[in-house]
């Protein structure tokens, strides 16, 4: 048992290195970086940090991601409830048709649609907004929500339904009431599972936007290769992507190994 | 069971209308690219099924394709059993499941192109922790920027470090999904570790295996921006996957008619292959 | 087969218990003679699963010992004490056949293949399920699943004892009296010793020789169903087996005299030691009957069970149960209650204190 632990120690120091190494990068000058190998930053700065929140071309990169981060994560569980509800509950024309066409989209190669989908959102008038790379983003994380939210509904006996209408509740507040608040752990792991592949996501955030609703991980690339080596501020800006993402998985831990159990295939 | 009601469609309207809205429309605009030629101004001229004979025969194209599939193949050969190992290694109940599961899964909340840019910091020969290492304390000569082998362990590892946590918790959610009294029927039937592997944890872990494999698949098919940021596809062309040499064709040299064709060509693969997985794991269940 | 022997058995799942509420199991000793068909009875939460995963070696003891045999098998783990165990759930190995599933434990032990297809056509055909040695485990209905992880656990020779943990708990009503019948066919047929657990008290009195009725981590008696049946001692026993279960009345003891209010009421025998605590009669209702006089009451409910009539009566706010063939009386009516002397008994602090009286006192 003792010796079986250390597979999995291994593998998180092995996960941990080139992060502990980025956010070693992020507290070191320019001086230090390029001046050649050290282990800890000899001169601790926490100017690359000031740069970022004093800039507010870095600062609104991260405020323009967790928007359209956000939107999407509404519109996705949102609309996903309902069409999960239907594929749970009831049979009806081109159910199973539907449902499998839904996943095919989350194996479309993003960089099939990155030039149609700059064309198709200038036509519409909503280039360079949030909305925009927030309805971008529904492409694969409607299916997925649809799938998980489907699985944990599966769960719930259809006696639940049936009590409730006998009770007298309405669907829409039974729904709402009663069948929303039971798989209250499904909604979130949807969400969570929304948030991460909508904020990891950059061809397709990076394509829609130009200056106004531009994402943090854009402005990185343009500042990596635009000034040359500036890595301590790209080392900063990368540390401060991942913790939006560690806050959000720590919230739901207890739900994520049976999150992804739930889902089928 | 389920009952039938058309009615139903309606719930799943708003789905449908968004995701067709995202998918259809492009997909019809790259349909329509890939038999058109245009030279600019909106000017196009009827091409037929020429890009997609072209793109077919191309030798770009089966170098890309190639590399591709090698890469793919070589991210589940190591993901998949690497994944079961860790998950079956983890304790199943404590203080240091939550801790597992959320370190395990922080690479995958990472913006994929600081996962690239990250890596590229870590690999520089002479600063960064692990170049650094292999150049200067192992003494191997490592230098990804010229060296094609170094290239492909790099941009692998960075997969492995960035995925098999997928795996793990996918298998993990398998395994604490098994009754405590299996384990117990086992013991008490004389079975061996290797036997509660095959006959117990494996059958169980079927599902979210067949989930891990189908997503890992598609995903490491579909790859783009980490290897694109961490190699920009060199050095020379030797670690250019498919949708990097896409979007060199799309957006670098602004060939939309076969960049249309390599598309639809594409995604053909990514359905087929995935649809031959599907059905090879799932054709038990079915007899 | 062996015998089997608790000795000084006590478990807490605590790290240090203290006082005797921190055992799941408190101390045990008891005898299980070889070729026996028992039965651990009790409520949810009692104990008896501790008990037979102790007994499996799932779980070490606290303190005492198990010996099979005579032979200390504390620390050795399930697979060398040489038992089976079917449980509450079917455990089956879904992607081998049946037949597969049946030789699973017998392979696992290197027996040669000639032996082993002997042992499990054997097996199936007692089972009945020589049809489906071919299939899948996996698609078959959970009675059928469940017969093949009995299977498993009855295919060795050379088990010790077969412990079976609720084993009908998921089967079918109308399957589970087939299954409890093919069960004890089969214990005369393979004569191994066999320990069952349930809480259903039916399940334990046909099954069983003899029957351990466990509370709160406690045996609080072993006995034949008859036994269990005629002499509660304990007054859970009292309540748990039979339906309904035994009337209990608070009563006085003046001058070794048990009364109710005013009325006196006959005991059986003689009181042993002296009786100080909380006392109680306790008669089942099949030994009350209806009588010109006795203990006045009310009837409050009337509920015909088919064969007999059960009269619930209310005297001083006490509810008393009585069972009666032919016509019952109207609800609301008075009646008398006479409780048949040689079944009426005296319980101190729960325990049963009177003896049976010897014929010679009876007769006076």
């Amino acid at each position: 048992m003792q010796k079986r632990s250390i597979i999995p120690i291994v593998y998180i120091l092995f996960l941990m290195l080139p992060i502990y190494w980025l956010v070693a990068m992020s507290f070191k000058t320019t001086n230090e970086i390029l001046s050649g190998f050290s282990l800890f930053p000899q001169t601790f700065t926490l100017e690359n940090y000031v740069t970022i929140f004093t800039d507010p071309s870095w600062y609104w990169g991260y405020i323009n991601s967790i928007i359209y981060v956000s939107i999407n994560t509404v519109i996705s569980v949102a609309v996903a409830l309902p069409a999960a509800y239907a594929f749970s509950r009831y049979r009806f024309l081109g159910d199973k048709q539907l449902f499998f066409w839904l996943l095919t989209n989350r194996m479309a190669p993003a960089a099939v649609f990155a030039l149609p989908f700059f064309q198709l959102y200038s036509a519409v008038g909503i280039f360079d907004t949030h909305l925009a790379v927030a309805l971008a983003h529904c492409l694969f994380n409607i299916p997925l929500a649809v799938w998980i939210l489907e699985g944990f509904m599966g769960g719930i006996p259809k006696e639940l339904d049936e009590t409730a209408y006998v009770d007298g509740y309405s669907f829409p507040r039974f729904f709402g009431t009663i069948f929303i608040p039971s798989i209250k752990a499904g909604v979130g792991v949807a969400a969570f599972f929304c948030f991460m592949f909508s904020w990891v996501e950059l061809l397709l955030a990076k394509t829609l936007t130009a200056v106004a609703a531009k994402p943090i991980a854009a402005t990185m690339t343009k500042t990596a290769s635009s000034a040359g080596y500036e890595l301590g501020l790209l080392a900063a800006a990368g540390t401060l992507t991942i913790i939006p993402g560690a806050i959000v998985i720590w919230f739901v831990r207890n739900y994520i190994a049976k999150g992804f159990a739930m889902g089928r295939v | 069971m389920k009952t039938e009601n058309q009615k139903a469609w309606f719930f799943v309207l708003p789905v449908l209308v968004l995701v067709a809205f995202n998918a259809l429309i492009p997909m019809m605009t790259v349909v329509n690219y890939s038999v058109q030629e245009t030279f600019g101004d909106n000017v196009f001229f009827w091409q037929g099924l020429d890009w997609f004979e072209q793109i077919l025969r191309s030798e770009r194209f089966h170098a890309a394709l190639g590399r591709q599939f090698l890469f793919t193949f070589l991210i589940l050969i190591i993901e998949v059993p690497l994944g079961i190992i860790i998950a079956l290694s983890m304790p199943r109940k404590g203080f240091w499941v939550p801790v597992c599961l959320v370190t395990m899964a922080l690479p995958m909340l990472i913006p994929w192109n600081v996962v690239g840019a990250m890596w590229n910091i870590f690999t520089l020969p002479d600063i960064g922790l692990l170049g650094y290492f292999l150049n200067h304390v192992l003494g191997i000569s490592y230098d990804m920027t010229q060296n094609p082998l170094a290239a492909w362990v790099t941009i692998v590892t960075m997969d492995v470090w960035h995925w098999t946590s997928l795996v793990v918790l996918l298998s993990y959610a398998g395994l604490v999904s098994i009754p405590d009294a299996y384990y117990q029927a086992a013991k008490i039937d004389g079975a061996s570790n290797w036997a509660v592997f095959r006959f117990i944890q494996l059958p169980k872990m079927k599902t979210v295996l067949t989930i891990a494999i189908l997503l890992r698949f598609m995903d490491s098919f579909n790859i783009y921006t980490e290897p694109f940021v961490l190699t920009g596809g060199g050095p020379g062309n030797s670690t250019t996957l498919l949708s990097i040499d896409l979007v060199k064709i799309a957006l670098g040299q602004f060939d939309l008619g076969p960049a249309a064709a390599m598309s639809l060509i594409y995604f053909a693969i990514t359905l087929l292959v995935s649809w031959l997985f599907y059905t090879l794991m799932t054709k038990d269940d079915l007899n | 087969m062996a015998k089997i022997t608790l000795s000084k058995l006590r478990h807490s799942y605590m790290p240090a218990p203290k006082s005797p509420s921190d055992y799941a199991l408190k101390e045990i000793d008891l005898d299980w003679s070889d070729g026996g068909a028992y039965a651990l009875l009790g409520p949810s939460g009692c104990g008896k699963s501790t008990l037979l995963n102790i007994i499996s070696g799932l779980l070490v003891p606290s303190e005492g010992q198990i010996l099979f045999d005579g032979q200390d098998v504390t620390a050795l783990p399930p697979d060398q004490r040489n038992i089976a165990q079917v449980f509450q759930f079917p455990v089956i190995y879904d992607t081998m056949t049946v037949y597969d599933n049946l030789a699973f434990p017998l392979r696992n032990r290197g027996r040669d293949e000639t032996t082993v297809r002997a042992r499990v056509m054997a097996i199936a055909e007692m089972l009945e399920v020589t049809e489906m040695l071919d299939q899948k485990a996996a698609g078959l209905s959970p009675d059928n699943k469940q017969k093949i992880s009995m299977g498993r656990g009855l295919v060795r020779e050379d088990v010790n004892v077969v412990m079976f943990d609720e084993p009908l708990t998921v089967i079918d009503p109308h399957l589970k009296w087939k299954l409890r019948s093919k069960l004890k066919e089969l214990h005369q047929r393979v004569k191994a010793t066999m320990i069952y657990v349930t809480h259903d008290q039916t399940e334990a009195l046909t099954f069983a020789d003899q029957v351990v009725v466990m509370q709160d981590g406690e045996v609080v008696q072993i006995g034949t169903p008859v036994e269990l049946f005629e002499r509660p001692a304990h007054t859970f026993v009292g309540h748990f087996i039979g339906s309904p279960g035994m009337n209990i009345l608070p009563c006085d003891l003046q001058a070794g005299v048990a009364r109710f209010g005013a009325h006196a009421i006959a005991l059986e025998g003689p009181i042993r030691g002296e009786a100080v605590g909380r006392t109680e009669v306790g008669i089942r209702p099949e030994f009350v009957a209806l009588a010109d006089k006795g203990l006045p009451a009310t009837v409050t409910k009337i509920s015909d069970v088919g064969r007999h009539t059960v009269v619930e009566c209310n005297t001083d706010g006490c509810k008393i149960n009585a069972v009666i063939d032919g016509s019952a009386p109207e609800k609301g009516a008075s009646v008398h209650l006479d409780f048949r002397r040689d079944q009426t008994r005296l319980y101190v602090d729960g325990w049963l204190a009177t003896d049976p009286s010897t014929p010679a006192e009876a007769a006076s």
